[in-house]
């Protein structure tokens, strides 16, 4: 993953995109998923992950924070593939895990 | 196997360890027969291996075990097993799961591994498999427990054969192999789930607009082998009268001499191939993912047309080409659906133009009635077997004029590494085909360089005693790499010439194989003859010059329509 900075003139929020993804919660499912974005070259912005509450540690949430719009169909195909990844769904940043942790995320 | 996969029998409790366990699991998969090397990590995994009905065969490298299971698995469609130690053993073993990775083949590879509390040690013999095996397989487990092999075997099948066909990889730690459990139920065996759905309606639209499109090409790969539809492609290609490119992968699908084939496309396609993707105003893929060996520079692959995609595999629509019209599913299916709503019609202008482009700009076999040039040798071969013989091959110029010369008749007759382009693969893949139908000759076209890179499997070939034939077209050089160098490299040769030549008749002698030599042969013609057609293993040395070249070829990142070379005089 090449991680690209954020600064304060970032790209304007309309052009980043965020993916729910529902795992299971399985020794390598992160590996799977952030393997298959750098292999297929797709840029990776933000993840997040925690277990998902009431599955007794069966599932996992994932949270990806993308900027590629043009691609994002694409890897959403590949994701889909991965036997790990139970669904994948677009949702939006506003309300997102991202919009509440942007101060965890300053100098 | 008496038990059936919705009603597996309850037995009685019986203790296994885990290694029996998984011996057990895949007898009860109908695996027969299973290649690999044995190590310390895979010792207890061995030890049950000995008591079974399963036939082991000894590579002599991890590598020619996962090719050979390829071989098999190429040729039967079945998914078929390797088995490797850890550390070296499972290293080996990448490049033949990668290999089946990229052409879509069901293998599964079992790694043994260090005991769990000594993983993230260092200890001796240890790799992360699982971290290795995971960019280039379906999926792929560390097993924790021996319980959970009773899930993670007939799973792997599964997954193996489900959808688009691919390799997985299990990693089993050594006490995991040495845990006894009490197994009381069998589970179901691991089968392909039903592929997918799609809507009749799809099939219907495309009809229509196959119809409507007056310069029609098909364009037919794996897919088609991989779901068994080669009666229903013919049948396809005839009713609608369709002019027909076939992928790499899909050499056989259409036989050599079929009206409507214009053999294979892309790099090394004949020149009236390529010239008619510029044309032709639509394109339908079927089963195919349109590699960059086949489309060339994309932007510039068959420019008037538009695009069809029927392929099992959704994330491959629209990778590389936008269709106007997809259809994610069996493309077998899709034709039976098709099947019903075809009538017959003819394409006389098309056709006319086809017949023309093919008059101007034929695919030249020059010297093809010179047994000691390429194309020669290849239909000397040829001549001398029928259609039921096997035909595999290793990478580089001999595997390009195979493609282009060999008349291929039928789908799983040509086993070939396609997308990773493996030196090596020829020789124990021969092997597995012939294990896996040893009533059919096996017969692999090799070079020189790739030869060289498994040439240890000739010893197993010996062992088993199986019908392989291996043709060594040689020419002292990295011919593939050499024609590079000279075409685009302003002929700068460097690292493409052996200096130390290799004797390998003499070299398939000392492993108890037949070894022939044709460049002291008085009789070249007749010793070739008898070579192919007595039973066992036997290695050809047929001498070429290391000036032929594969015409013709489209540069690399080129566009399909600028070819060098094959023009006719």
């Amino acid at each position: 993953m090449s991680a690209t900075m954020t600064t304060p003139e970032a790209p304007a929020a309309t052009q980043q995109s965020v993916l729910r993804l529902t795992v299971n919660n399985h020794p390598g499912v992160m590996s799977a998923v952030c393997g298959l974005f750098s292999r297929r070259s797709y840029n990776l912005e933000g993840i997040m992950v925690r277990p998902i509450e009431g599955t007794e540690g069966a599932q996992s949430r994932v949270w990806l924070l993308l900027n590629e719009v043009d691609k994002l169909e694409q890897v959403m195909r590949h994701t889909e593939k991965l036997v790990d990844v139970l669904k994948v769904e677009r949702h939006a940043l506003e309300d997102s895990v991202f919009a509440s942790t942007d101060g965890f995320f300053k100098v | 196997m008496t038990e059936t996969a919705s009603n597996p029998t309850p037995e009685a409790a019986q203790r296994l360890s885990g290694s029996q366990l998984i011996i057990k699991l895949l007898e009860r998969q109908g695996v027969t027969h299973i290649a690999g090397v044995p190590g310390g990590a895979a010792l207890p995994l061995y030890d049950s291996l000995s008591n079974s009905t399963i036939q082991h065969v000894l590579a002599r490298h991890e590598q020619g075990a996962g090719f050979i299971a390829q071989g098999m698995a190429r040729v039967t469609g079945q998914a078929q097993v390797c088995f490797a130690s850890s550390g070296p053993g499972a290293s080996n073993l990448i490049t033949a799961v990668a290999d089946a990775r990229l052409d879509s083949v069901p293998l599964i590879a079992i790694t043994g591994q260090v005991p769990q509390q000594m993983i993230g040690t260092d200890a001796f013999q240890e790799i992360d498999t699982f971290g290795l095996m995971l960019p280039i397989t379906k999926h792929n487990w560390l097993v924790r427990s021996a319980e959970e092999l009773l899930t993670v075997i007939p799973e792997a099948f599964r997954i193996a054969l489900s959808g688009r066909p691919g390799p997985v990889s299990i990693d089993v730690p050594k006490d995991v192999q040495n845990e006894m459990i009490d197994v009381t139920e069998w589970p179901e065996l691991g089968t392909a789930i039903p592929t997918p759905e799609f809507d009749e309606k799809a099939v219907e639209e495309m009809l229509v607009k196959i119809r409507e499109s007056h310069k029609p090409l098909l364009m037919i790969g794996g897919g088609i082998v991989y779901s068994g539809a080669t009666e229903q492609l013919r049948e396809f290609a005839e009713k609608l009268d369709i002019p027909t490119v076939q992928t790499f992968m899909g050499l056989g699908i259409l036989p050599d001499d079929h009206r409507l084939s214009l053999g294979m496309l892309g790099m090394h396609g004949a020149r009236y191939t390529n010239y008619l993707l510029e044309e032709c105003d639509m394109l339908i893929g079927l089963g195919v993912r349109f590699d960059d060996r086949a489309t060339g520079k994309v932007e510039a692959f068959c420019p008037k047309a538009e695009i069809i995609h029927v392929d099992i595999d959704r994330s491959e629509i629209g990778k590389v080409k936008n269709p106007v019209l997809s259809i994610q599913a069996d493309v077998g299916e899709v034709l039976t659906v098709a099947h019903k709503q075809l009538e017959a019609m003819q394409r006389p202008l098309w056709q006319q133009r086809v017949d023309q482009l093919k008059a101007a700009h034929p695919l030249i076999l020059e010297g093809d009635d010179e047994l000691f040039r390429p194309y020669g040798a290849i239909k000397a071969v040829a001549e001398i077997l029928d259609d039921t013989a096997n035909i595999s091959t290793d990478v580089g110029q001999h595997q390009m004029w195979v493609a282009q010369a060999y008349p291929f008749n039928r789908p799983r007759q040509w086993i070939s590494s396609g997308g990773l382009g493996t030196m090596g693969f020829g020789l124990p893949a021969a092997i597995g085909v012939a294990l896996a139908q040893p009533d059919q000759k096996s017969v692999c076209f090799s070079g020189d360089g790739s030869f060289m890179m498994n040439i240890q499997e000739m010893a197993t070939a010996a062992e088993e005693n199986l019908d392989v034939k291996v043709v060594i077209l040689n020419n002292g050089h990295l011919g593939l790499v050499r024609q590079q160098q000279t075409l685009f490299y302003e002929k700068n040769l460097t690292a493409v010439k052996y200096q130390q030549t290799v004797d390998f008749a003499k070299a398939a002698e000392a492993m108890g194989v037949k070894g022939v030599d044709l460049s002291k042969s008085d009789e070249p013609l007749a010793d070739l003859k008898s070579a192919l057609l007595e039973h066992g293993p036997c290695v050809i040395n047929l001498p070429i010059s290391e000036t032929e070249m594969v015409y013709p070829m489209v540069a690399p990142g080129g566009a399909n329509a600028d070819m060098i070379g094959g023009e006719s005089v």
